[in-house]
């Protein structure tokens, strides 16, 4: 029993270290000029949306909370990154009409004293600081919102995002936020290279894919432990949770706070991998997909989160790219296959598969399921 | 009576009213250490109804809870019961303690519930476990990162130990709504005793029991009051069950309770045998 949970552990660990180097190689021979760099795309938006979709997944699928404010959190990490990034050359380009409050980014900060490892770290002291972010903001929100009831909970939640966004685009706060206009030039994956001795090396997707990989441990190693357990109970039933000694508001606000933490640590991702941020953009509709990515997984997989965003990143950026464009699986329809018709196929094999895999693609179950499955058949031949 | 034992339980004139229906009506037992008290009365005599006062599902409009030497439920009729208050004692409390259930879980009590509420997605051997977080020492870092490790395992090693104790073993790993009834209802009571309770709240720990398992819940729940050194406090309708086990009984009817005693003296009460008894003996 013991040795099998250790042998699944083992066989996960190693997995993820082949992903981790396979994409790093990816990384140094598939340029942007070569045809397979959507691949390249795929993989970095994939792990924005993973972490998103996963740190969603432990609010609405572990826990339980059906909350909708995930694009608010995600904003706030996105611009807590950017503005945190900013070189001091390019600040006064970015806030051309107003006079930029924050005057600090960390990689150029920690670089002018230790080099290219203080932009590293420069970078990831960023992203933390947008999770941490999030995470406040979160805070502040769950402790009215976090009393209400499902349905009002979402409507909450979602309100709050919408505030956030209006918030951000806010004239008044423009020396902050730069008003409605777009926060860029900060530290961005296409920057995300080193030079080590002669050879230079490219991180632009293994950054991305790094943040996620560790972020999505982090959070799988949280729902395993003993909290992870009380959430699952509470989503189950509150009512015997309560009465077995666990508190409801605490543990219902840490879900809450680390969610909102991850959601903003993938905010920032996505402001790395896109090179802007912009208030506009995260929209309800973001975190709408968002919850189609987790319901497409299975609602209550991790792995069935991953799954969920990378299909659907790699189906609507790139397998039916071809439905826009005059010409699709080798068939030339110009005519059909025009702006907009990628959308409505997509929406119509969306609807299929929710329709017809009510669980989503893994149910509850977990990728590190199928080794220990297995396993057991084997155990009862023997 | 073992009076000569520390009192584990006070309830002091509770009433419970909900909107104009008053459930349980200016109601006050006790109960010492180590006995097995009985709640008995016909359906909708307000049993569960004070259970739920009890372990802090709801606060009474009026009345006081105290438990192992403290006080730990106080209400008195405010808002909009100040007026609408339809039962007595208004007047006699004045403070207004008001803790949710997992703070009285935490200070010893635990309970089962009369419609069973296992967590259905989960194993017997995890809804046995999570009862066990309460007591952990572990902070939400230690825990995400391991660095709770024999607490984990300690945690593990006392759920399996606890699962063996009532008999369950052999069905730890299945999905717990999987379980018979009667298994279900033992479950339920194993994870209660997971939280270490000094007192065991037992809401119709029968129903839905033939009376071959009725007889084995018997014994059972003597062990576990023994063997534990739990006291227990039972709602139930099987008399056989209850007129075997308890030392005393205390008698509801339309919220208001009209007898208690020792089960010979239950049994020869007038007033028991009129308005319960007489009624569904055999139910
Ligand atoms: N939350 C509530 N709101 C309104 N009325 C309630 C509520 N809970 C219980 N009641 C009422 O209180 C009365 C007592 O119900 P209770 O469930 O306590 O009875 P019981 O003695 O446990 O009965 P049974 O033997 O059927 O379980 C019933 O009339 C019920 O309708
Ligand atoms: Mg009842």
């Amino acid at each position: 029993m013991k040795q099998n949970e250790k042998k699944v552990s083992w066989i996960s660990f190693l997995l993820v270290l082949a992903f981790l180097g396979l994409v790093f190689w990816l990384d140094q021979i598939i340029k942007p000029t070569n045809k397979m760099y959507m691949l390249m795309t795929v993989l970095q938006k994939g792990s924005v949306y993973a972490l998103a979709a996963v740190s969603m997944n432990l609010l609405n699928g572990y826990t339980g909370l059906f909350s909708l404010g995930h694009a608010g959190f995600m904003l706030i990490g996105a611009y807590t990154y950017a503005i945190f990034t900013i070189p001091s050359s390019a600040r006064d380009t970015v806030y051309q009409y107003f006079d930029a409050a924050i005057r600090i980014s960390f990689p150029e900060l920690l670089s002018n004293s230790m080099g290219s490892a203080g932009t590293v770290l420069g970078v990831a002291i960023a992203v933390i600081f947008a999770g941490l972010a999030a995470a406040f903001f979160g805070y502040l929100i769950g402790l009215p919102v976090l009393r209400l009831k499902s349905d009002y909970l979402a409507i909450a939640t979602l309100g709050f995002a919408e505030i956030i966004r209006a918030v951000f685009q806010w004239q008044k706060l423009g020396p902050i936020t730069n008003g409605s206009n777009l926060l860029k030039n900060f530290m961005r994956t296409s920057l995300f290279k080193l030079k080590v001795g002669d050879t230079k090396l490219v991180f632009s997707t293994f950054v991305p894919v790094l943040i996620a990989t560790l972020s999505i441990i982090v959070i799988v190693k949280l729902v395993n432990s003993t909290y992870g357990r009380a959430f699952k109970a509470i989503r189950d039933d509150e009512v015997a949770a309560e009465a077995m000694g666990i508190n409801l508001a605490k543990h219902k606000m840490i879900s809450f706070t680390v969610s909102s933490f991850f959601a903003g640590v993938s905010g920032a991702m996505m402001a790395m991998v896109l090179s802007i941020a912009q208030a506009s953009n995260f929209k309800a509709a973001m975190t709408y997909e968002i919850l189609l990515m987790v319901v497409l997984g299975g609602i209550g997989s991790t792995s069935g989160s991953v799954i969920g965003s990378f299909l659907f990143v790699a189906a609507s950026e790139w397998w039916l790219r071809g439905l826009d464009s005059g010409k699709f699986l080798g068939i030339e329809a110009p005519g059909i296959f025009r702006n907009g018709f990628r959308l409505v196929v997509f929406s119509v094999i969306i609807m299929i598969v929710v329709l017809f895999f009510r669980k989503g693609i893994m149910g509850e179950r977990e990728i590190s399921d199928l080794f220990r499955e297995k396993k057991k058949a084997k155990g009862a031949a023997r | 009576m073992r009076k000569d034992k520390p009192c584990i339980l006070r309830v002091e004139d509770v009433t419970m009213q909900f909107g104009g229906v008053v459930a349980v009506n200016n109601f006050s037992m006790e109960e010492y250490e180590g006995e097995i008290v009985a709640i008995i009365g016909p359906n909708g005599a307000g049993k569960t109804t004070a259970f739920n006062v009890i372990t802090g599902v709801y606060a009474p409009t009026n009345g006081r809870v105290t438990f192992d030497g403290r006080k730990v439920i106080e209400n008195f009729p405010r808002g909009k019961m100040k007026k609408g208050y339809l039962g007595e004692n208004a007047g006699k409390y004045t403070d207004h303690l008001e803790p949710t259930p997992d703070k009285l879980t935490a200070l010893g009590m635990a309970r089962t519930f009369q419609n069973i509420r296992l967590w259905k997605s989960m194993t017997v051997f995890e809804n046995v476990l999570i009862a066990k977080h309460m007591k952990r020492t572990s902070n939400l870092f230690s825990a995400t990162f391991g660095g709770n490790r024999a607490e984990e395992k300690r945690q593990r090693d006392e759920a399996d130990a606890l699962i063996e104790t009532v008999g369950l073993s052999d069905v730890r790993d299945e999905p717990a709504t999987s379980l018979p009834y009667g298994k279900q209802r033992r479950l339920e009571i194993a994870r209660a005793l997971a939280t270490d309770p000094k007192l065991l709240l037992l809401d119709e720990p029968a129903a839905g029991m033939n009376p071959q398992e009725t007889v084995e819940l018997t014994r059972f729940i003597g062990e576990i009051r023994d063997q534990f050194h739990v006291s227990i406090l039972l709602i139930e309708h099987h008399m056989d069950l209850v007129m075997d086990i308890s030392d005393r009984i205390y008698v509801l009817d339309f919220g208001s309770m009209i007898a208690h005693g020792t089960p010979v003296e239950i049994q020869a009460n007038e007033k028991v045998i009129d308005a319960y008894l007489g009624v569904t003996d055999d139910a």
